[in-house]
């Protein structure tokens, strides 16, 4: 079983966890087992069409898997993967990534998501 | 390692005060007095005065960069105090540009200190960076970011990166000529909304603090051409576990930015790229908002009105106006707990959350749903003076 090294914001929904274990030989089967194990963290890894979200990076030990074979990236037992995603200084990801679904819907509709203030 | 910047000291010597003052940076041989040179030399912009920027800055400082240009149109803020350490309680109101400048001479006053009081934006951002070696980017919010990246790019200054967030932290060194660049790593923002500041997420204070010095550090290196700094490098700061892992980050050909075959080779408007403009009227004005004091004058009138707060429990905690509580992430699943046949008013904290809440219970069908505007706080501010605010 390799490591993934899950990011703050996103602990709360693997178990409150910093690193989980997970079956799989590829990077996709990987992150299938992760979300498998933890089905709240779905919609956040992943947009409802199934494609990893553009602004979640994925690496492999210390690489980036979009240099490597991407999500058909082979994965060794000793390996660990990491979920990096942006965060901007004062700014970042939070829990609010729970109202995942009302922001998109709301997103749709352009209504205001100030960046700076509570 | 090649040479990153080369900055030709000015100065053939330094006055016997400064040699006192640094010191112990003089008898190191990876400074020496040529080092010591290059960094009264050194002009490095740092990009706001706040969390990052206050050890940021505060340490070159002390370290004798010659000239700092300080970016920031802000006003110290209470909140502020528990991580920015470079303003003081007595600074509260004051412009944080006015402070800082402040704190700086007194601990060297061989620093030249330029504070630029303007919001940095693509119509100023290139002229500016010209005028130094180094750029330290210390915002908050990701239309600056990636306005930071781009204008140190095509200007050809090295991006000295940090970013928090609660208790994790991000450090690298972006755009040289030979490594990535921020949008080699995040070639897209994520969808506004999903980014709340530090009044929502809230932070560790003393985290800026570590990776506001990690940045210095890599200024420093730069300035001095010594060690290895973090170009190619995300340094992933966990301050809980007080684990630093790095991973690797290459330089895409394909970078619209930096590439072969840059396709963005002006600024462009940050915020549409974020996704955030034409967005920030909805908040203000409407229809859909109820004032504070007109739902305390209904309520002391025994009015039926149904008070929904969407905040989260261990906010809830801090201070209440004894709304029912349904944090908004858990909005969707237990909107039935919800009577549309009732008048109801949503609040949060300041007025965002709750807007969003309205919006969706509106879409959900409900008719009689109003936001309180400005929140809890504004119920603060202008209702219940005892009432704390956070």
């Amino acid at each position: 079983m390799s490591k993934i090294h899950i990011p703050t914001p996103l602990r709360q929904y693997a178990g409150k966890q910093a690193v989980v274990d997970a079956k799989g030989g590829t990077v996709a089967e990987v992150l299938s087992s992760l979300v498998g194990q933890h089905p709240d963290l779905r919609r956040h890894l992943y947009t409802d069409e199934g494609k990893l979200r553009a602004f979640v990076n994925v690496y492999l030990n210390d690489e980036d898997v979009r240099y490597l074979q991407k999500e058909a990236t082979a994965v060794k037992d000793s390996d660990s993967i990491s979920i990096v995603p942006s965060i901007a200084g004062g700014s970042g990801w939070t829990e609010e990534w729970k109202d995942l679904r009302i922001v998109e819907w709301t997103r749709r509709r352009r209504a205001c998501c100030c960046l700076s203030c509570g | 390692m090649g040479t990153t910047i080369e900055i030709t000291p000015q100065a053939a010597s330094l006055s016997n005060e400064e040699i006192l003052r640094y010191s112990r940076h003089l008898i190191m041989p990876e400074v020496g007095m040529e080092g010591q040179l290059k960094l009264k030399a050194a002009r490095v912009l740092c990009i706001g005065a706040g969390g990052l920027g206050s050890p940021l800055a505060l340490y070159l400082g002390a370290a004798g960069v010659g000239t700092l240009g300080i970016v920031d149109f802000d006003v110290v803020d209470y909140t502020n105090l528990q991580r920015q350490i470079i303003h003081s309680t007595a600074d509260v109101g004051r412009k944080k540009l006015d402070s800082a400048a402040d704190k700086l001479k007194a601990i060297n006053p061989f620093v030249n200190v330029r504070k630029i009081e303007t919001r940095l934006s693509s119509e100023n951002a290139l002229e500016l960076f010209r005028d130094f070696d180094i750029i330290a980017d210390g915002t908050d919010n990701f239309p600056t970011r990636y306005l930071v990246n781009d204008a140190s790019v095509i200007t050809g200054k090295p991006n000295v990166y940090g970013s928090i967030f609660r208790f994790e932290g991000q450090a690298s060194v972006f755009a040289t000529r030979e490594g990535p660049c921020y949008r080699c790593l995040y070639p897209e923002p994520p969808p506004p909304g999903l980014v709340p500041s530090c009044a929502e997420g809230g932070v560790l204070g003393i985290l800026p603090g570590l990776v506001g010095v990690i940045q210095a550090t890599e200024v420093v290196k730069l300035i001095l051409g010594i060690g290895d700094p973090l170009i190619g490098r995300l340094l992933l700061v966990d301050a809980l576990g007080m684990k630093f892992r790095e991973l690797k980050l290459r330089k895409n050909p394909e970078c619209p930015v930096c590439g072969k075959n840059p396709s963005i080779t002006k600024l462009v408007d940050y915020e549409e790229f974020c996704g955030i403009r034409g967005e920030e009227q909805a908040v203000e004005t409407s229809t859909a908002d109820i004032q504070v004091e007109e739902l305390k004058r209904r309520l002391d009138k025994g009015d039926d009105i149904f008070v929904l707060d969407v905040r989260e429990p261990h906010e809830y905690q801090i201070c209440n106006i004894g709304g029912y509580l349904i944090p908004l992430g858990d909005l969707p699943k237990r909107v039935s707990e919800l009577d549309s046949s009732r008048e109801i008013v949503a609040h949060c904290r300041s007025g965002v959350r709750s807007a969003k809440a309205v919006d969706f219970l509106r879409q959900a069908g409900f008719k009689k749903v109003r936001n309180l505007a400005g929140g809890i706080l504004a119920w603060a501010d202008r209702v219940d003076p005892k009432m704390p605010k956070y």
